[in-house]
């Protein structure tokens, strides 16, 4: 299925899970924060929320700033 | 005797001097300049993760959040909605760190690229929504004293206003309008803190603010561009407690005409 990460577009299997899709993307849960569909997915929820075909999702992590 | 610490909402700060991550030219840097300045609140930003660079390193691996209470800022953000946003998934992301900053934000609205002030407009709607969805909200604004009291009103924690244009180096271009802005903002609330934020370019702006009456400063560019960064982050730590000694020892008055400081009387001379 066709998902938006970060604004590009990424075929990933159907169903995935958002813990899947960071295991995937080789990124660690507590470093970063999830917004799916504009909504924040709670880091209790990773393994619990699957995700759809055309979902959006934002995956920020923090960085230097002023 | 001891500096008082800076009470902002529930948070009892112990160095008034904030400090930004963001500009250095290595993590490494960013480190040693934080401990240079003894801050304990550091600013972050939040971002997308890159994800094509595996084997980037992360600015968390370099700065301690047992250390360093983090407030993550709404850089970047050009509209209230985006900001909305950016605070909720900065405190999510703190959150997960189990970082005391958990909940409160820089809300920063930009109105113009170029000169990144704020737009006042954004920023009161976004403090009106952070605000009642629990955030301890400290507002980026200009140096405008309506603007000050209208993001007070609205319930900002702290308001924090520019000394001078992001990253432009020039200090408190405007002190009588920061000097306004601490007297309405004090008026029957003498605690309320109220911080100049941005456009410090060397010590002597921030030890100029605190004089005026600013209970901290927060900078960035001032050190991280600066050419020796350690040195200039021991510059300012000397500079915000040299200014706030200063403000609370009481200065002289601004006289037109002199005060002799040696006695008048007793000169030896050819008058007699």
């Amino acid at each position: 299925m066709r998902i938006r990460i970060n604004g590009q577009w990424h075929d990933r299997s159907d169903g995935i899970r958002v813990a899947g899709l960071l295991r995937e993307l080789e990124l660690e849960p507590r470093r970063v924060a999830v917004e799916l569909n504009k909504k924040i997915v709670r880091r209790a929820d990773f393994d619990k929320t699957s995700l759809a075909e055309e979902d959006s999702l934002e995956i920020v992590t923090l960085v230097g700033g002023g | 005797m001891d500096i008082e610490p800076l009470k902002i909402a529930s948070f009892q700060i112990r160095s008034r001097l904030f400090v930004g991550t963001g500009k250095y030219e290595t993590y490494e840097l960013m480190r040693d300049a934080l401990a240079e300045t003894g801050c304990e609140v550091v600013t972050v930003a939040v971002r997308r993760e890159r994800m094509a660079d595996k084997q980037g390193r992360n600015i968390l691996d370099f700065i301690d959040p047992a250390k360093y209470t983090l407030l993550p800022n709404t850089a970047g953000c050009f509209n209230a909605e985006d900001a909305i946003r950016t605070a909720r998934l900065g405190r999510e992301l703190l959150d997960g760190l189990d970082n005391k900053g958990a909940g409160w934000v820089k809300l920063e609205v930009l109105g113009d690229k170029k000169t990144l002030l704020p737009d006042p407009v954004g920023t009161l709607e976004a403090l009106k929504v952070l605000k009642d969805e629990g955030f301890i909200v400290l507002c980026y604004t200009s140096d405008d004293p309506v603007m000050a009291v209208r993001l007070k009103e609205a319930g900002a924690a702290s308001v924090m206003p520019a000394g001078a244009p992001i990253g432009s180096g020039q200090g408190v271009l405007n002190p009588s309008n920061i000097r306004i802005i601490l007297e309405q903002l004090k008026e029957g609330d003498a605690d309320y803190p109220v911080i100049v934020d941005a456009g410090v370019g060397t010590a002597s702006d921030v030890t100029i603010a605190m004089e005026l009456g600013a209970d901290g400063v927060l900078l960035n560019t001032g050190v991280a561009g600066a050419d020796d960064p350690i040195e200039m982050a021991r510059a300012m730590r000397l500079a915000i407690e040299a200014g706030y000694l200063a403000r609370r020892a009481g200065r002289i008055p601004r006289k037109l005409y002199a005060t002799a400081s040696s006695p008048i009387e007793g000169v030896i001379g050819t008058k007699d």
